[in-house]
């Protein structure tokens, strides 16, 4: 029971969300579909950069580097394919076949980029990381500026829009399924071992330099989901997108969120979308208001807006509601 | 053995025979903890070899060592502490995948150390020294290994509780698993231990059965103030 059981759970919110998310794209105007659009990419940002930052324990400030490998593969593949339009096939569906085979290899290389990077860089305990990852960003920041191929520092241009507000959270519910379901299992285990005490998981015959790795793949590849869905909603990919910056924005969406939380860092990264663009009134006061809103969050909740605890930790505890000693 | 250029441990050689018990005494700084973190490869010796059931243990890493059978109760205990007491010991059987065998160590766990069931939805943090040593001896044994390496198990704990953790690492003993213990407690750890050596800036300079350094006027005047 147990098998058929876990494929329909992790597989059920796709085929809910599928026509919950296309009814309600068509009542949505440009504006909100394109606020929403961005809240979800960022959603999918924070919530994988959790993995690495909340369940490991391990500090990545380079997440917009992996944004940036997701985006221009995606975005050439996507460019390469303009206009091609198979015999028999509808053209909707041809380039929406393209978008995701677009976004898919961009999360490939993504994770390759992890790998490449994780791999040194994750056998030093402490701070390493996060200068390795700052060092990459930026890296791959004056790479791109720098080669003919990528556009340099004008970047991609013409790119078609593809990413609609169901494309958006589709990619959502990908994240998000995927953090929970590696939470509740033996990997989760070890990675939140890893956080706790790395020396104490090493004596429990925990490989956490395998672990963290590993880790560190599976956020880098959907970095490079996020990548991709941004560039084909604003149809230009260039490098300052994917700066040092960007990356400060989404480690402070998780430390805001609560280090361990996916709900929590989903709530966040929503909410801060959303008060970025609220705050375009005041224009000139806009960071400054960014600024305090964090400081005031920090000075009350210090362990972010849910800390390790998920949304419905404070539910009350519903007759079905398995307890996790139980199911474990 | 060395930590950069300081030679921490010269010529070690001691052995642990199945099923017994077998004590480390000696001073601050005599090596001690680098020895047992030499033989669970937490630390890479710059020499020597360390063998385990017939295997050479020199190529591998601390978690592969685990998997052969070999447990680690590290100094400082190294527990959780924003784990669960459950999570703790479910931890420990990390590398086991038999439910049913995990289920009745649990149940074992609980049975020699009763607190521990108590104080089973508790987080590690919230235990007294006591009980977290406790928690470190139960949650190696649920790798369910063939050798324990305990790190000074009475360190700073009431004399009641080092009783109970002797006992029952006697008991554990009893049941077939080989301990290799460190201890300053010269005294207690003589006297569960069928073999004991006596290690003095990074070398062994006595050895003999339990009994017989317990016996021993040197043993006596250095390590157990008479």
């Amino acid at each position: 029971m147990r098998a058929p059981g876990l494929a329909l759970r992790s597989l059920l919110p796709f085929l809910l969300g599928l026509p919950a998310l296309l009814a309600l794209q068509g009542s949505l105007s440009d504006f909100w579909a394109s606020v929403l659009i961005t809240a979800g990419v960022n959603v999918i940002l924070a919530v994988s950069l959790n993995v690495v930052n909340g369940f490991t324990g391990q500090f990545s400030i380079g997440h917009a580097g992996f944004m940036a490998v997701g985006a221009y593969t995606a975005a050439k593949i996507t460019l390469a394919a303009a206009g091609w339009a198979p015999a028999g096939l509808p053209p909707r569906l041809a380039d929406g076949a393209v978008f995701l085979l677009a976004l898919l290899a961009g999360m490939v290389t993504a994770a390759l980029a992890g790998l490449l990077v994780g791999m040194p860089s994750l056998r030093l305990r402490g701070d390493y990381l996060a200068i390795v990852t700052l060092g990459f960003n930026e890296i791959i920041r004056v790479i791109i500026e720098n080669t003919a191929f990528l556009g340099r520092a004008t970047g991609l241009s013409g790119l078609p829009r593809r990413t609609t507000f169901a494309w958006a959270w589709m990619g959502v519910i990908a994240t998000v399924v995927m953090a929970r379901r590696l939470l509740g299992s033996t990997h989760g285990r070890a990675l939140l071992a890893i956080r706790e005490d790395e020396v104490a998981a090493e004596a429990m015959g925990v490989d956490t330099t395998g672990y963290k790795v590993k880790a560190f793949v599976v956020s880098s590849a959907f970095a490079g989901l996020a990548g991709g869905l941004l560039v084909h909603l604003i149809q230009l990919c260039t490098p300052r997108t994917f700066t040092f910056v960007k990356s400060i924005e989404v480690v402070v969406m998780v430390v805001l969120g609560g280090l361990g939380s996916v709900t929590g860092s989903a709530v966040a990264a929503f909410g801060l979308t959303l008060a970025l663009e609220g705050l375009r009134e005041v224009q000139e006061y806009r960071m400054v208001a960014y600024s305090l809103l964090l400081i005031v969050l920090m000075l009350t909740r210090p362990t972010g807006l849910f800390g390790t605890r998920e949304a419905w930790d404070w539910l009350p505890r519903l007759p079905w509601r398995r307890r996790p000693e139980e199911g474990a | 053995m060395h930590y950069g250029a300081v030679e921490a441990l010269r010529g070690v050689s001691l052995e642990v025979p199945d099923g017994q018990v077998v004590a480390l005494i000696g001073a601050n700084g005599a090596g001690k903890t680098t020895t047992l973190r030499a033989i669970s490869r937490m630390l890479r010796p710059s020499g020597g070899s360390v063998r385990f059931r017939g295997e050479g243990l020199g190529r591998l890493a601390s978690h592969e060592v685990v998997a052969r059978g070999l447990a680690h109760a590290p100094e400082g205990r190294g527990i959780f502490l924003n784990l669960t007491v459950r999570e703790n010991l479910e931890l420990g059987a990390y590398l086991r995948r038999d439910r049913d065998g995990i289920a009745a160590d649990l149940a074992r766990s609980f049975d020699l150390f009763p607190i521990l069931r108590d104080r089973q939805g508790q987080v590690g943090g919230t235990l007294s020294g006591g009980e977290q040593q406790m928690l470190s001896v139960a949650r190696a044994l649920m790798s369910r290994p063939r050798l324990l390496l305990l790190d000074e198990p009475s360190l700073g704990l009431a004399p009641q509780v080092v009783e109970r953790i002797f006992q029952v690492l006697a008991e554990v003993a009893r049941g077939g698993v080989s301990l290799l213990l460190v201890e300053q407690n010269a005294h207690k750890a003589l006297q569960i231990a069928h073999r004991a050596y006596v290690l003095e800036t990074g070398q062994v300079v006595m050895q003999g059965t339990g009994r017989e350094l317990l016996a021993s006027p040197e043993v006596r005047k250095a390590y157990l103030g008479e």
